[in-house]
């Protein structure tokens, strides 16, 4: 079993759980983070307060540079940090893409005076940035974009039009693959920065299946990004945007672990009250029970694939090339956990809204069909067998996507 | 496809085409936003029934054409591409096999010929608790009254008369109640799929048993859970098509994301389960038709496969429309929570496996 640092680390521990007690408000103990709610625009004071607390440490970004305001420790101190904010049923007010995608990204790839500007606000929560990634008629194929960027001496004019678009309706900024060259397709694509609140940036909200609008559709019509806010080279996007991806899938695959979506009752426990149990004491319906085991099983496997891939990147802060295969993996776990959830709550698993169905179920309907999202969004099930076959068991491409 | 008869073909022609002029799925869209209690269009349901499909199983002599179990599967599932609400299934269908299995000449007398002319809407009550266990009965039948709760009553609101499942002096039965009746009460569901449903208390509510006591609960239940795959089979077999359109069309890395093998092979399989389920879901309604003595491993072979078809199917579509599938604007969503929500009605696929093997003596 790995060592994660003895005594050293015991005491960093008494001193996160201390700073926690002291500066978490009891109001907010279970509750989310409201940084991607509508609820944003309008915080609590109490809200507030542990935003700038935790902005003020760091340890909301606690791997990121000291210099940038980051908590500057190591993956070990990170995970103390996590378990007891667990433990304190406090949520990390600092989160977002800024945090899981852009942030990293930036650090890897963006110049001194970038890294300065746009990192900081991340670490305090007080900047949330969105993903202008997606086109109508580039989702698994993304490097077919057409998002025009013109350059106009000291900026950019961007034309064009995006879509799923996550939290576009509460950002501050973007993010944005553009195409800078026509002539060319992966080559032809620049990573650039702006701000959404500008005139020629609209943003409309998409209905979705489970009834919520978490994306957007966002349209361009001569939105401004600044030249000093063009990250990498001019034309090479692509590779920073191969980067963030990954950043981004490895971050959308921790499904295995804990309930998303609400759901706090384990699969077990919610068969065994809506099923009933033999004269055993055995799940009642032995189908359903040993499909239960099956994700249970496939539940664990992921957990323990997780934390062999973490043994074996410790030293090395850069996602493995394990990162694809987690993806589909954990979201395959979630997706048939959600599908189970609502056979197991039969009949009282089909409401949608009304009195005759408790908040969990509810939940549970709403997220299993949002959690359909998992398998298309941040590179589809497909684009990752693909990634696998290709880069991973060095199978031939016949697509020609890089 | 089963061999049809001349009359057979007609009906499901005429079916077909009312269905794609007067029912597309934008109607039923249009039915989700308003928001009415029903969850059916009134207008439409009448349409259907001046053409005679409420009557499909009903004899003659009773103001029906009784066409049979097999041709009201064909409606049925032509209803079901489109995903058209109404109250086919739950009236014209399951309550009114409970009538002809179970129904005294008076009580057919009384109610049969308004179910076929569509005047009358009819339902059974049978589940009490989240699951289908049409054997476990709390409801009771004591001095002409019934008590009990009632859940996940198909067209529950809509409903005139209940069909309702009680324990009386000689086992579990089906008994009539009227939904007006003072110790009748509703409560309407909110169901994902949009659909009419109810949860229904009956306290000292007024009863008249049907004949046959458990034996026309479980004949009833078998000609129902038919009925939902014949529908199932439509939804499914649409969703296929649909989601094979786009594989046809959708342009992704400069070819349509059909010519990819991967894709290929997933529609195929999903073909290959549809002709598979389709075989199996005639097959049980042919077996109703002729009174064969294994309707009843039929119906739960045809309600297991179809129900694990339409799921991987309405996956699927979902999946393989990729982010546009996600949207409330396009149909794929519909499909998926109306899967569900049939699978779920009168027994799910566990249900039926394990029913299947009781049955077959494993």
């Amino acid at each position: 079993m790995a060592d994660f640092g003895g005594s050293d680390l015991e005491a960093f521990r008494t001193e996160v759980r201390d700073w926690i007690s002291a500066n978490f408000p009891a109001s907010l103990k279970g509750k989310v983070n409201p940084m991607m709610r509508e609820e944003r625009s309008k915080p609590s004071a109490d809200q507030e307060a542990w935003r700038k607390a935790m902005g003020e440490t760091g340890w909301g970004v606690p791997t990121w540079p000291k210099e940038y305001g980051g908590g500057g420790l190591n993956s070990a101190q990170a995970r103390v940090i996590t378990q007891e904010l667990g433990r304190a049923g406090a949520y990390n007010p600092i989160g977002g893409m800024g945090v899981m995608m852009f942030g990293p990204t930036l650090l890897e790839y963006g110049t001194e005076a970038q890294k300065q500007r746009h990192i900081p606000p991340i670490v305090k929560g007080e900047i949330q940035w969105c993903q202008g990634f997606s086109e109508p008629g580039a989702g698994s194929d993304l490097a077919s974009l057409q998002t025009k960027a013109v350059d106009k001496g000291d900026h950019f004019e961007i034309s064009g039009q995006k879509i799923w678009t996550s939290g576009a309706q509460f950002a501050d900024w973007c993010f944005c693959l553009v195409r800078t060259d026509t002539a060319k397709k992966h080559e032809g694509i620049s990573f650039v920065l702006f701000t959404m609140h500008q005139p020629g940036v609209e943003v409309r909200p998409i209905q979705l299946i489970s009834g919520n609008s978490p994306f957007c559709e966002t349209f361009f019509t001569g939105a401004i990004a600044k030249k000093e806010d063009l990250v990498g080279p001019l034309n090479g996007g692509w590779s920073i945007a191969k980067r963030l991806l990954q950043h981004e899938r490895s971050g959308l695959s921790g499904a295995g672990g804990g309930g998303m979506f609400g759901q706090t009752k384990s699969l077990d426990e919610l068969a065994k009250a809506y099923v009933g149990v033999d004269d055993q004491g055995r799940i009642a319906d032995p189908d359903l029970r040993t499909r239960i085991i099956n994700n249970l099983i496939d539940a664990r496997a992921f957990q323990q694939t997780a934390f062999r891939a973490m043994a074996e990147a410790k030293g090395n802060s850069s996602p493995s090339a394990a990162t694809s295969i987690m993806k589909n993996a954990g979201t395959r776990v979630f997706q048939d956990r959600a599908e189970l959830t609502l056979e197991i709550m039969g009949h009282q698993g089909l409401g949608w809204e009304g009195e005759a169905f408790s908040a969990d179920e509810l939940s549970a309907v709403r997220g299993w069909l949002g959690g359909k999202a998992t398998t298309i969004y941040g590179g589809s099930q497909e684009i990752q067998n693909n990634i696998i076959s290709k880069r991973i068991l060095g199978l031939p491409d016949l697509t020609q996507s890089k | 496809m089963a061999v049809l008869t001349e009359e057979q073909s007609m009906l499901k022609d005429a079916a077909k085409s009312w269905v794609q002029e007067k029912s597309p799925v934008s109607a039923f869209r249009k039915v989700r936003d308003s928001g009415v209690e029903l969850g059916y269009d009134a207008k439409a349901w009448n349409e259907m029934a001046e053409m005679g499909w409420a009557g499909v199983i009903v004899p003659e002599e009773y103001g029906g054409s009784n066409f049979g179990y097999l041709s009201l599967g064909l409606i049925l599932e032509e209803t079901g591409r489109t995903l058209t609400a109404s109250p086919l299934l739950a009236s014209a269908l399951g309550a009114a096999s409970a009538l002809i299995l179970g129904g005294s000449d008076a009580q057919k007398s009384e109610w049969l010929p308004k179910i076929a002319e569509g005047a009358v809407i009819a339902t059974l009550a049978v589940d009490e608790g989240p699951h289908h266990h049409p054997e476990k009965v709390a409801t009771e039948f004591k001095g002409g009254k019934l008590t009990g709760k009632k859940t996940f009553v198909l067209e529950g609101m809509a409903a005139n008369l209940l069909v309702v499942s009680a324990k009386g002096p000689d086992g579990i039965g089906l008994y009539l109640v009227k939904a007006d009746d003072a110790g009748v009460k509703r409560q309407r569901l909110h169901l994902a799929d949009s659909r009419g449903a109810a949860n229904i208390e009956f306290s000292g509510a007024a009863a008249e048993p049907l004949s046959g006591g458990a034996a026309t609960l479980e004949k009833t239940l078998d000609r129902a859970r038919a009925g939902v795959a014949a529908e199932m089979l439509g939804a499914a077999t649409q969703a296929f098509e649909t989601t094979l359109d786009y594989l046809k069309t959708r342009v992704q890395f400069g070819q349509v994301i059909g010519s990819f093998q991967a894709l290929q092979h997933r529609a195929a399989k999903m073909f290959t389960d549809l002709e598979l389920s389709r075989s199996a879901v005639e097959a049980a309604l042919t077996a109703i038709d002729n009174d064969s003595p294994d309707v009843a491993e039929l119906v739960s072979l045809a309600k297991a496969k179809m129900g694990d078809t339409f799921h991987l199917v309405s996956n699927e579509m979902v999946q393989m429309h990729g982010g546009i599938g996600m949207t409330d604007a396009h149909d794929a969503g519909f499909y998926l929570k109306r899967a569900r929500a049939a699978e779920a009605a009168f027994g799910n696929q566990a249900f039926h496996r394990d029913r299947y093997a009781r049955i077959q003596g494993y």
